[in-house]
């Protein structure tokens, strides 16, 4: 055990190194998130100071879903170019190399966090910071969700082409239907209806409760539960679907497995579908913006 | 003597798909020998060094390295092999020796980087990045990197394969070294010249199996110690003809040569020169070549290595 503890952490230094060396991953961790907050908190929140909070939140989300993105690919690199075959010769197992991409993952993702709060501090003048602890606690378990998501993308596909067209399609549902990009209330009701089946839904709806109603932990519970969940299903699945060669194929029952991790959110959009209390929360959310020109297409 | 070999491999086959890939490998490997698999593309060679690597499993057949079943020893096998496989890489900017820190990191006994790199002639190179590197100075790192947790068996699989005979032969010096250490080293190869080189005992594969085993030397004198004769004329012959000059065993042609294989040498030229003269022909070119494992190879399959 204390073996894996440290392979995990060789590997990690490794790939943290690694990836601060890539300059794809700069740009899609670091400066395109930062860019996301001026568009939204210049352009969208017209520089008006009580938007900043609920722009913030969507920003943060969509830095934290970035991790789905890269994960799965550098994954599938690795396995396509033999370089994770090589680690199979030595004692490394598959749960110390996934670990390390988790990992190493988080602690590149945190700078950009932290980044985009300085910012929205300094530059867009936002007044508090919001629930600290919540919101710190939602980007950690965010992180590792949809971290655990690109290594399942990775596990089931065989290709670099295919993973790049099943992260197309993932990312821009969790993009345009999560609340990240066109706010929730702002959907039609059929498509809030599947909405509510999402993991980045309950992360942005999170992030922007926590950021403005300060909401605490314990009323997140659902919320954090269903991600944690999903995350240890999609983690399990994807080490038992590990591949280190890169001829080695997905087994057909590959997609049913993977199809696992979604039972949480499965279960929580149940809830959701009967309960309603995410559309209050989301409408409440965007009602704290006040912006003119949203509030009346909500009227309509 | 059975238990004693270091590397075992009993009747292994693996098949892939519809392609036989081994049928019936049967080896043994000694303590501190370097034994080479020879054979050409697609023989097997490398099917077999995986499955002792623990990176495939056999559909049939055993084999044990140092007393251990590879696919089913976890670590404890891991620490005491080490391997340059061929289909692999590094992560394009992994500095030398943040590779060779991070693989030793893997094994509770490792060597440590700056007598690797002095021993790799990598000293120069360690800030590099692996993609900055020359194929033979990849190679050397691979070879490092094998012997980066000391083990007691190694697998070469085509150390040279793609490189150029200088940076061949620095691997071959390479090798040579690792060869005083007693270290039990099995590599294949398709390079006639490094398993005559570099081998204690070589086992010829092909089309799944091993068709010859033993010493160099061995190998070459149960090939009958027939002498290649490589003659080149202005006119075509023929092979009948010169089959049935004195001494001569077989007669093969290739492109322009004839390859004449004989027992009585010295003889089978008078006989040469002579039926030349009665034909009307004339020498171009003649070449004599005590017997290599190339002409064991093309005895025993008919067909050339790097076909």
């Amino acid at each position: 055990m204390s073996h894996v503890l440290s392979h995990t952490w060789a590997l990690t230094v490794s790939r943290m190194r690694l990836a601060m060396r890539n300059r794809a991953f700069l740009f899609f961790s670091l400066i395109m998130p930062l860019a996301f907050l001026f568009i939204y908190a210049g352009i969208f929140g017209r520089g008006r100071v009580q938007a900043v909070p609920y722009l913030l939140a969507e920003v943060l989300a969509l830095t934290v879903m970035g991790s789905f993105w890269g994960l799965s690919v550098q994954l599938v690199t690795f396995r396509e170019q033999g370089i994770l075959r090589r680690f199979r010769v030595t004692p490394v197992g598959a749960s110390a190399m996934l670990a390390s991409s988790l990992v190493s993952n988080y602690f590149l993702t945190l700078p950009t966090i932290a980044i985009e709060f300085f910012l929205s501090r300094s530059v867009f003048h936002m007044a508090g910071l919001g629930n600290v602890l919540s919101i710190f606690i939602l980007v950690t378990i965010g992180t590792v969700t949809f971290a655990s998501l690109g290594l399942i993308v990775a596990s089931v596909t065989n290709t670099m082409q295919e993973t790049q067209i099943i992260n197309q399609i993932i990312w821009f549902i969790f993009l345009f239907i999560s609340g990240a990009t066109i706010p929730f209330p702002l959907l039609p009701g059929a498509v809030q209806a599947v909405a509510v089946f999402l993991p980045a839904t309950y992360l942005v709806s999170g992030l922007q409760r926590a950021m403005i109603d300060h909401t605490t932990l314990l009323d997140l519970g659902m919320y954090l539960a269903s991600l944690i969940g999903c995350a240890l299903i999609a983690f399990i699945v994807a080490a038992q679907l590990f591949r280190w060669e890169p001829e080695s194929k997905a087994p057909r029952q590959a997609k049913v497995w993977a199809a696992t991790a979604v039972v949480p959110f499965l279960l929580l959009g149940l809830w959701e579908t009967v309960n309603g209390d995410l559309r209050s929360h989301a409408m409440k959310n965007l009602q704290s913006i006040r912006e003119p020109y949203s509030m009346e297409r909500i009227e309509h | 003597m059975v238990s004693g070999a270091t590397i075992e491999v009993s009747d292994l086959t693996k098949r892939y798909g519809d392609v036989e890939a081994l049928r019936g490998v049967t080896f043994s490997v000694n303590e501190g020998e370097v034994f080479g698999l020879l054979g050409p593309n697609g023989a097997g060679k490398t099917s077999t060094v995986e499955i002792l690597e623990g990176l495939r499993t056999p559909d049939s057949g055993r084999v044990s390295v140092c007393g251990l079943e590879p696919q089913s020893s976890g670590a404890e096998f891991k620490y005491i092999v080490g391997a340059a496989l061929q289909a692999t890489a590094l992560p394009d900017k992994m500095r030398v020796h943040e590779a060779l820190d991070l693989f030793g990191s893997f094994y509770p006994h490792h060597r440590g980087t700056p007598e690797l790199l002095k021993r790799f002639g990598l000293e120069e190179k360690r800030s590099a990045y692996y993609s900055q590197l020359s194929g033979g100075q990849k190679q050397r790192l691979a070879l490092a990197m094998a012997l980066v947790n000391d083990p007691r068996v190694v697998f070469l699989d085509e150390p040279t394969a793609g490189l150029d005979p200088q940076v061949r032969r620095e691997i071959y010096d390479i090798i040579e070294e690792l060869k005083k250490e007693k270290k039990t080293i099995l590599l294949t190869t398709h390079y006639i010249e490094e398993a005559e080189k570099l081998c204690d005992r070589v086992a010829i594969v092909d089309h799944g199996k091993v068709i010859a085993l033993g010493t160099p030397r061995e190998l070459k004198e149960r090939s009958g110690a027939v002498t290649r004769i490589t003659v080149r004329m202005a006119k075509p012959e023929a092979n009948g003809a010169l089959g049935s000059l004195e001494g001569v065993t077989e007669c093969r042609t290739e492109a322009d040569d004839y390859l004449l294989y004989s027992t009585r040498v010295p003889r089978t030229i008078v006989a040469l020169v002579k039926h030349l003269e009665e034909k009307n022909n004339e020498l171009v070119s003649l070449e004599i070549s005590a017997p290599s494992l190339e002409d064991i190879f093309l005895d025993l399959t008919g067909r050339r290595l790097r076909d």
